[in-house]
């Protein structure tokens, strides 16, 4: 059983059509890329899904749940966490306390302070620059440490699937490494689904798994990542030669 | 002395309702103009419906520590049930139409009072043993002034531990400043926004027991005046940030003050006319407000 499944999703801004018609699975445990050039409608396909932008039309399964068309914070609660295109802080906010707000949504259940203190020393592990500094606010963080601090507020929410908006986007290389260092990190200790968006296959490539190919808000290619980022027909569908 | 505690005072009633405007702006990005309507229906709540000029006082005849809970119970349940009925039909609207919308409300709780109540002022003698006046370093001071300051500084501790210390405080900082993102770590949009309604309406309370006290009156265009000082007192200090509405509102109470001592005799009377002149001389230097509101994104 997959933990998430679209189904013929399409996202729409008015006339303008951003994601036409996307389906695809995506399995527990299962790591996959998404690429494709500026305005592919990769960011639209992830806010479609984590309820930000509902769809206008499809259906969207995550969890054993139709989540078409649900409150954000209702997917969220299902498992859902999502680290949005250019990250997004609450720059006012500490570091603890930017780590702390998702916790809320486990406060009915038993435990969930000691729950929460837990999950923050886990994140503290994998991120001693948040520990360091976890009571200033979080606006002043370079742009790494701030990457660094949306992928622990996104774990904190104890999530079975992550979805990250370009991780690397304004990242020097060395600091995007140090940021997927931990992520495959992360992935291993907890079997956390991954659904990563970058423009480029050269990640992915990297990594290994899945890669999706997205243009002109559909999905143009599948398959292995590291199949397909060598292959011509990559090289020719992220650039569009031979259409129309 | 006299002119510190009357600035102090005066500055705090701008303060509270600075403060009922400013976490409505942080969470949804409305002006609510229906505050000050709230703040009079929370005096009229005292009262049984009467037309005539004496009021025949209902609710506000209860012991103090009745008094204050049921005023702040009835600003809080009346604000939380104008968000359940009016505000979250527009909350993907935009701020000009929200806006709009708390103005019309602001009608309809007044038409209502007036339908009760007519437009005449009624006396009313809210708390009396407060008007006694208490000895100051040398300065005989109202009981009600200093109650009025302590007051309000309580509010503030008490809201300052409240968004620092508890969970939802927290979610509703978050919330304030990018509502998406603390919707997509599950915090409930439906209760942050709830829950600044209930706290805005709670101080539209106070104000309106201080305010009642103060004057001795109770007039369906009591809240009015405060509120257009307490929204200038918003914009001043940089829409959406509390502190800086908290400020402004006593700088403002400052300057009204002062304004009132220093202005010749005959100037006094046109007192909110300099006020105001400050006011455009502040925003022309600092469009922004005193402390620029962090940086908000999208509403809902
Ligand atoms: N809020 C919006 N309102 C209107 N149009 C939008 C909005 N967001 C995106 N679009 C449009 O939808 C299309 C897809 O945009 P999207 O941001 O999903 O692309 P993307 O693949 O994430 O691009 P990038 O790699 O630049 O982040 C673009 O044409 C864009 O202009
Ligand atoms: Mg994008």
């Amino acid at each position: 059983m997959s933990l998430l499944a679209l189904s013929n999703v399409s996202v729409r801004y008015g006339r303008l059509t951003a994601v036409r018609g996307v389906s695809f699975t995506l399995a527990e445990g299962e790591v996959l890329f998404v690429t494709g050039p500026n305005g592919a409608g990769k960011s639209s396909l992830l806010r479609a899904i984590a309820g930000v932008t509902p769809p206008a039309g499809g259906r969207i399964d995550f969890a054993d749940h139709d989540i078409t068309g649900r409150a954000p914070e209702d997917i969220a609660r299902l498992g859902f966490s999502m680290v949005p295109e250019g990250r997004e802080v609450f720059g006012s906010l500490t570091i603890e306390e930017n780590l702390l707000v998702g916790t809320g949504m486990h406060a009915s259940t038993r435990g969930w302070r000691a729950r929460a203190a837990s999950e923050l020393e886990a994140v503290y592990a994998t991120f001693p620059v948040l520990k360091e500094r976890r009571h200033s606010q979080a606006g002043l963080l370079s742009g790494g440490q701030q990457q660094m601090l949306v992928i622990g507020r996104a774990l904190m929410t104890t999530p079975r699937l992550v979805a990250i908006d370009e991780p690397s986007l304004g990242l020097a290389p060395n600091v995007t490494d140090q940021v997927y260092e931990r992520l495959i990190a992360l992935r291993a200790e907890r079997r956390l689904t991954l659904l990563i968006v970058e423009q480029s296959s050269t990640r992915a490539m990297m990594v290994g798994g899945r890669m999706m190919l997205m243009r002109g808000g559909e999905i143009v290619l599948d398959g292995d990542a590291r199949a397909l980022g060598q292959s011509e027909a990559m090289h020719a569908a992220y650039f569009g030669y031979g259409e129309h | 002395m006299q002119v510190v505690f009357d600035a102090l005072s005066l500055g705090s009633l701008y303060a509270l309702g600075a403060l009922g405007i400013a976490l409505i702006f942080g969470v949804m990005r409305l002006v609510n103009f229906a505050h000050g309507d709230v703040i009079a229906f929370c005096v009229f709540a005292l009262l049984w419906p009467s037309v005539d000029a004496v009021a025949i006082v209902f609710a506000g005849n209860l012991p103090w520590f009745l008094l204050i809970p049921f005023t702040l119970a009835v600003g809080a349940g009346l604000s939380v049930l104008s968000e359940a009925l009016v505000f979250r039909r527009f909350r993907r609207a935009n701020p000009a139409t929200m806006m709009i919308a708390s103005f019309a409300l602001g009608f309809v709780i007044r038409y209502f009072l007036l339908m009760l109540f007519s437009s005449r002022p009624k006396s009313i003698s809210l708390l009396p043993g407060l008007s006694q006046p208490v000895e100051i370093l040398g300065a005989r001071i109202p009981l009600l002034q200093v109650i009025t300051i302590l007051v309000t500084l309580a509010v503030l501790v008490g809201l300052t531990a409240f968004l620092r210390r508890t969970r939802f405080g927290l979610e509703m900082r978050a919330a304030a400043e990018n509502f998406t993102m603390a919707r997509m770590l599950g915090v409930r949009a439906n209760r942050v926004i709830m829950g600044a309604f209930a706290l805005s309406g709670a101080l539209a309370g106070a104000i309106a027991l201080i305010l009642g006290s103060q004057t001795g009156t109770a007039n369906i265009m009591m809240g009015a005046s405060v509120m257009l000082m307490a929204f200038i007192a918003t914009v001043i200090g940089g829409m959406g940030s509390l502190a800086g509405a908290v400020i402004a509102g006593f700088a403002l109470g400052a300057v009204a003050t002062v304004m009132q001592v220093v202005l010749p005799p005959d100037a006094r009377a046109f007192r909110d006319a300099f006020v105001y002149g400050a006011v455009i001389l502040v925003l022309i230097f600092r469009p922004q407000g005193l402390l620029a509101a962090r940086g908000t994104k999208e509403r809902v």
